[in-house]
C-alpha cells in the first residue's frame, strides 16, 4: 500500500473566510467632494484630492462614518470610541498617492456576526478605506506585466469602501453563498450600498483551505479573486477545494497564494506571484484626525436601521403564509418588499401569498428586464392589491390576470378598467358552464368512451382534451375551477 | 525701505500705488537676484497685474485688505495655480498645479502681491539650500555662506529686500534656522494654526507654514492673514490666535525659562550663548523673571525627528512615480518606469531620507524605530507641559552657530542635521517658536534668539519677541 493511498482515505474539512469589499452609496467620495458615480466618462469625477496631487489633503466624509455606524449596528459589531486611519504603502499606477488610506489595527467595527440559516457566522472586523482607480491594460493579454500600455480612469479613486472580513468560520460553498446573500440583503436594507457584484460595487474574495476532519489547526490558505456573482463564488470555492484535495492527496504542498477565478473555463489560475512577500509599512495617517463618533451620530445611525431581512422574512412567513424561499427572494430586494408590504396592506380580498407570487414572479422579472424600480412602475402597490382582489373574487382568471397586469404596467389604467377594456371577464355562471360541458361531451362521444374504458394514463389524457375543448367553447373565459367540477360530474 | 505694515498703510490710504511698490521690489530683484538666487521663478508680470488690481480697488474706494500692495515671496513648495511649483526637485519638472494653496489664496485675498517662488532644499530636506536641484541660494549678508534651509530662498528674499514678507515651511526648523542665518524674523506657528492645504508635504505631522519678515510686527501682520481654520485641512485648528499685530510689548512679570539642554551644552557657540544670555538680561530689565530650566527629553528630539520625518516622507513622496505628472523616465514596464523616474528625479538627500523612512516603517523594525520615536515625542510633549506649568515662554539659541560656509557640512549629513538641534523639539511638540535676530557674531553674521511658547501661545510669544527686538541685541 503506497502512502498516496493512505492519504486518500483522509477526510477533509473545508475552511472558508470571506473578505467582502462594498462600495458605499454616498453622493461624494471618501475624502473629497467629487461625485461618487458609476459609469461617468473616464477621469471626469476627479479633483486634486482624489488624484493625490502634491499638497492636497483628505477630509473625511461624515456620511461614510454614518454608513459605517449603520453597518456596525446591523451586523452586531462593537464600534469603539475611537478608530484611526492608516496608510498602506505600495506602488500601483491606479493608486494616485501610491498608498491607500485605510484602517488597520483600530477599525471602526470590531467583532460582529450575522445569522445565516440559523447559524451565527463571526465577522472579525469592518473598516473604511478608499477605492483605487481602474486600469485597462492594452495588449499582452490584459495583464499589467505584458501590456503595451495602460489606461487609468481615476473616477473610482477615493470612492468609499467598507471591507468586511469574516472569521474563517464557513465550512462549505453553500454556507459561503448563504453568508454573502444574507450580507447583501442586510446592506441593501440599511441603504448603504447597491451591492451589485456585476458592477463591482460588491467584491468578494475567498480564503479557502482544507484540513483533516477533527483537526483544529488551519491549513495553508489560498485567496481566490475575480468572482462576479454569488453563483461563481460557489463554483470557485468548489473548484478550489477539489484542487487542494487532489493536490494534498498526491503529496503536493499547497502554497499560500492568490488565485484568479476564470468564469468561462471554470478554474482558478495562480497569479504571477510578487517577489517576496509585500510589506505595506502601515503607519497612522497623519493627515486625518481619529474617528470618534458622537452619541448623536450613533443614535442617528441606529434610528436609520429598518426591520432587518431576517426579522422581516420571519414575519412575512408567519403572517402571510408564504414559503421561506419566496420570502427570501422578496426580502433580498428591499424596494420590492416595501412594495409588497404596501400592497398587502391595501388588500380587500385575495391573499398576501398571491401578492408575493406576483412580486417574485412577473414583477421581479419585469423590473429586471426594464431595469426599473418598483416606485416607477405604472402599477401601484394599491393597484396590485386590486388585481389580486379581482382574481380572488373570481372576476378574472389567473391567466387573464397576467394580461391585465401587462396592460397595467404598460400604463393602460387601473386593473378593472384594463380588464373591461380588453373584454376580460371570467364566466362563473354555473348554468351557462354546465351547458358548455354538456355540449362538449355530446360532441366528443369517442373521447368520452375512451375515458370510461381507458387506463389511468388514457383517462388523464382524454380528460385534459375535454377540458381544453370546454375552455375553448367558453372563449377562455370560463371559471376553470367551476368547469373542472362540472366536467368531473359529467364524466362520472 | 519701509516695513510691510507701513507699505500696506500707504497703499490703503492712496499715498503710494501698489504698482510702484511692486516695481521697486522687482527692480531690487533684478539687480541682485543673479548673485543670490533666492528664487526658482520670479512672477513679475503676475505681480504687476495683482498690484494693478489692488490699485483699482483703492481707486474704487474699496479696501484691498491688510496686505495691500505688499510684495510676498512664496516658498516653492506652496502650490500656485498655473505657476511652476517644483520643491526644487527635478521630479516635478513641468508640473503646473491646477490649484492654489490656502495660504496663497489668503495672501492674495488680503491684497498681497506674490512676486515669485523661492528656492529650498529639495522637498524641504536640508539646512542650507545646498540640496536644491537648481543650485544653492547665497546668503545676502555674505555670499560665501549658506542662507540656511530649507526655506533659504524665502529668508534670503527678505534679507535682500526682494520682498518685505515671505512664506516658508518649518518641519524641523526650516523657517527659524534660515531666519537666524539671514538676520530676519521667522515664525513657526502652532501646528494647525495655518492650513497646510497646498503645501507639498515633507512630514505631515511636523510641517507648518509660517512667515519671514524684517520685523516682529511685520511677521505678526502676515501670520494674522494666513492663520485660521480651513475645512480643506483636517488638522487645522478651529480657533486660531488672531490679532497678533500691535499686540503689545509688555513682559513685566512674565516667567521666562532658559532651556539648559539647548543652551549650556557643547556645540553651542559661546558667542551664540552669550547673545541668548544678553536677550534674557534684556527681558529681565523689562520686568520679566528669568530662570534656567531643564527639559531633559529635548536631547532625544533629533533622533526621534530623523525617524518620524523620513518615515512620513517615504510615504508622502511615493506619489512621484512618473504616472500622472512631473518627470517620467521610460522603462520596460511600469515598475521599471517608476524606478527610473525616481532614480533620475530625486537628489541624494531625498533618496537617503526615503531609504531611512522606508526602513523605519518596515515589518520587524517598526516598533524599534517608528513606534519608539513616537514614544519619545510623547515624552517631549510631557516635559514641555511640565516646563510651561512654571514658565510662560522658553528661550534658547535658534541655531548652535551663525551661518556656515558652503560645503562645510555637505560631506557629513549628521553634522548638517545637528544644525536643527535647537528647533526640532517645537515641531515634535506642535508648539509655536520663532527666531529674532539679536546681535552679530565675530564673523559679522547675525545671531538668532529663539522664543518657544506652549500650543496656541502665539500672543505671549510675540510680546516677548517684540521686547527682545526692542532691546536691539548689541553687546
Amino acid at each position: 500500500m503506497s502512502s498516496n493511498e493512505v492519504q486518500a482515505e483522509i477526510q477533509y474539512e473545508t475552511v472558508i473566510g470571506l473578505e467582502v469589499h462594498v462600495e458605499l452609496a454616498t453622493k461624494t467620495k471618501l475624502f473629497c467632494a467629487c461625485a461618487n458615480e458609476f459609469g461617468s466618462e473616464p477621469n471626469t469625477n476627479i479633483c486634486p484630492v482624489c488624484l493625490g496631487l502634491p499638497g492636497s489633503l483628505p477630509v473625511l466624509n461624515e456620511r461614510v462614518v454614518d454608513f459605517a455606524l449603520r453597518i456596525g449596528e446591523a451586523l452586531n459589531f462593537t464600534v469603539p470610541q475611537r478608530s484611526i486611519f492608516h496608510r498602506k504603502n505600495y506602488f500601483y499606477p491606479d493608486m494616485p498617492k501610491d498608498f491607500q488610506t485605510s484602517q488597520y489595527d483600530e477599525p471602526i467595527c470590531a467583532e460582529g456576526w450575522i445569522e445565516v440559516d440559523g447559524e451565527r457566522i463571526g465577522i472579525e472586523r469592518a473598516h473604511m478605506e478608499e477605492d483605487t482607480g481602474k486600469s485597462t491594460h492594452v495588449g499582452g493579454g490584459g495583464r499589467i506585466h505584458d501590456a503595451d500600455h495602460s489606461l487609468v480612469d481615476y473616477n473610482r479613486a477615493g470612492v468609499p469602501l467598507m471591507e468586511i472580513v469574516s472569521h474563517p468560520a464557513m465550512r462549505s460553498s453553500e454556507q459561503a453563498r448563504g453568508y454573502v446573500s444574507e450580507l447583501r440583503a442586510v446592506l441593501l436594507a440599511i441603504g448603504v450600498s447597491d451591492v451589485k457584484m456585476e458592477e463591482g460595487s460588491m467584491r468578494v474574495d475567498a480564503n479557502v483551505s482544507i484540513r483533516p476532519v477533527g483537526t483544529t489547526q488551519l491549513g495553508t490558505k489560498v485567496e481566490i479573486k475575480n468572482m462576479n456573482s454569488i453563483r461563481s463564488l460557489g463554483r470557485a470555492i468548489d473548484y478550489e477545494v477539489e484542487r487542494q484535495t487532489i493536490a494534498t492527496n498526491t503529496g503536493e504542498r499547497i502554497v499560500q497564494e492568490t488565485r484568479h477565478w476564470d468564469e468561462s473555463e471554470g478554474i482558478t489560475h495562480g497569479m504571477r506571484s510578487k517577489e517576496g512577500s509585500s510589506d505595506y509599512r502601515f503607519f497612522p495617517e497623519p493627515d486625518l484626525a481619529p474617528v470618534a463618533p458622537t452619541d448623536e451620530m450613533r443614535a442617528a445611525a441606529r434610528a436609520a436601521i429598518p426591520e432587518l431581512p431576517a426579522a422581516l422574512r420571519e414575519r412575512i412567513v408567519a403572517e402571510w403564509q408564504v414559503a421561506e424561499h419566496d420570502a427570501r427572494v422578496l426580502v433580498a430586494n428591499p424596494a420590492l418588499s416595501d412594495y409588497a408590504q404596501e400592497s398587502v396592506a391595501a388588500l380587500a380580498s385575495g391573499s398576501a401569498r398571491d401578492v408575493v407570487n406576483w412580486c417574485t414572479g412577473e414583477l421581479l422579472a419585469y423590473g429586471n428586464e426594464t431595469g426599473s424600480e418598483p416606485n416607477s412602475w405604472a402599477l401601484s402597490p394599491i393597484a396590485l392589491a386590486e388585481l389580486v382582489g379581482l382574481v380572488g373574487d373570481g372576476a378574472i382568471s389567473r391567466s387573464q390576470a397576467k394580461e391585465v397586469l401587462a396592460g397595467c404596467l404598460a400604463g393602460e389604467g387601473a386593473p378593472s378598467d384594463v380588464a373591461s377594456a380588453r373584454g376580460l371577464a371570467q364566466v362563473s355562471d354555473e348554468g351557462a358552464l354546465a351547458a358548455i360541458i354538456a355540449g362538449v361531451l355530446e360532441a366528443n362521444p369517442d373521447a368520452v368512451a375512451e375515458y370510461r374504458t381507458g387506463d389511468e394514463k388514457a383517462q388523464k389524457k382524454k380528460r385534459g382534451f375535454l377540458m381544453g375543448e370546454a375552455m375553448k367553447a367558453s372563449k377562455g373565459q370560463g371559471n376553470p375551477a367551476l368547469l373542472n367540477r362540472l366536467l368531473d360530474a359529467g364524466l362520472a | 525701505m519701509r516695513s510691510a505694515v507701513e507699505i500696506a498703510a500707504a497703499v490703503r490710504s492712496g499715498e503710494r500705488t501698489a504698482r510702484s511698490v511692486a516695481e521697486e521690489h522687482l527692480a531690487t530683484i533684478a539687480s541682485r537676484e543673479g548673485e543670490i538666487h533666492a528664487f526658482n521663478h520670479v512672477t513679475a508680470d503676475a505681480a504687476l497685474a495683482q498690484a494693478d488690481a489692488v490699485d483699482a480697488k483703492v481707486a474704487r474706494g474699496e479696501d484691498p485688505g491688510p496686505l495691500a500692495g505688499v510684495p510676498v515671496a512664496l516658498k516653492d513648495n506652496l502650490c500656485t495655480r498655473g505657476v511652476p511649483t517644483t520643491c526644487s526637485s527635478r521630479i516635478l519638472d513641468g508640473w503646473l498645479p491646477p490649484y492654489n494653496a490656502t495660504v496663497v489664496e489668503r495672501v492674495t485675498a488680503a491684497g498681497g502681491v506674490a512676486v515669485g517662488k523661492t528656492n529650498l532644499d529639495e522637498f524641504a530636506m536640508g539646512s542650507s539650500t545646498e540640496n536644491s536641484a537648481f543650485g544653492p541660494t547665497l546668503n545676502p549678508l555674505d555670499l560665501s555662506r549658506v542662507p540656511g534651509g530649507s526655506s533659504g530662498g524665502s529668508a534670503a528674499a527678505v534679507a535682500a529686500r526682494f520682498a518685505p514678507l515671505s512664506l516658508g515651511s518649518d518641519t524641523g526648523g526650516s523657517i527659524r534656522q534660515p531666519a537666524s542665518f539671514c538676520g530676519v524674523v521667522g515664525v513657526k506657528p502652532t501646528y494647525g494654526v495655518v492650513s497646510r492645504y497646498g503645501l507639498i508635504a515633507f512630514a505631515s505631522s511636523l510641517d507648518q507654514i509660517g512667515p519671514f519678515a524684517a520685523t516682529v510686527n511685520d511677521a505678526a501682520l502676515l501670520l494674522d492673514v494666513i492663520s485660521g481654520h480651513d475645512r480643506m485641512d483636517s488638522t487645522s485648528i478651529a480657533a486660531s490666535p488672531t490679532a497678533l499685530l500691535n499686540d503689545g510689548t509688555d513682559v513685566a512679570g512674565l516667567r521666562v525659562g532658559l532651556v539648559t539642554e539647548l543652551t549650556d551644552v557643547e556645540g553651542i557657540d559661546p558667542e551664540v550663548r552669550a547673545a541668548v544670555e544678553r536677550a534674557a538680561s534684556a527681558l529681565e530689565a523689562q520686568g520679566a523673571i528669568v530662570e534656567r530650566i531643564s527639559v531633559p527629553s529635548c536631547i532625544y528630539g533629533l533622533s526621534a525627528y530623523y525617524l518620524i520625518a523620513p518615515a512620513e516622507a517615504s510615504s508622502n513622496l511615493a506619489r512621484y512615480d512618473g504616472v500622472r505628472y512631473g518627470l517620467r523616465v521610460d522603462g520596460d514596464d511600469v515598475y521599471e518606469m517608476n524606478s527610473a523616474t525616481r532614480d533620475a528625479g530625486f537628489g541624494a538627500e531625498v533618496k537617503r531620507r526615503i531609504m531611512l523612512g522606508t526602513y523605519a516603517l518596515s515589518a520587524g523594525f517598526y516598533d524599534a524605530y517608528y513606534a519608539q520615536a513616537q514614544r519619545v515625542r510623547t515624552l517631549i510633549i510631557r516635559d514641555f507641559a511640565a516646563a510651561y506649568e512654571r514658565f510662560d515662554v522658553l528661550l534658547s539659541p535658534t541655531t548652535p552657530t551663525t551661518a556656515f560656509k558652503f560645503g562645510a557640512k555637505t560631506e557629513d549629513p549628521f553634522s548638517m542635521y545637528l544644525s536643527d538641534i535647537c528647533t526640532i523639539a517645537s515641531n515634535l511638540a506642535g508648539h509655536p517658536a520663532m527666531s529674532i535676530p539679536f546681535g552679530l557674531g565675530s564673523d559679522a553674521m547675525p545671531i538668532g534668539v529663539q522664543v518657544l511658547a506652549p500650543a496656541l501661545g502665539e500672543s505671549v510669544m510675540f510680546r516677548v519677541a517684540r521686547a527682545i527686538e526692542a532691546a536691539g541685541g548689541v553687546a
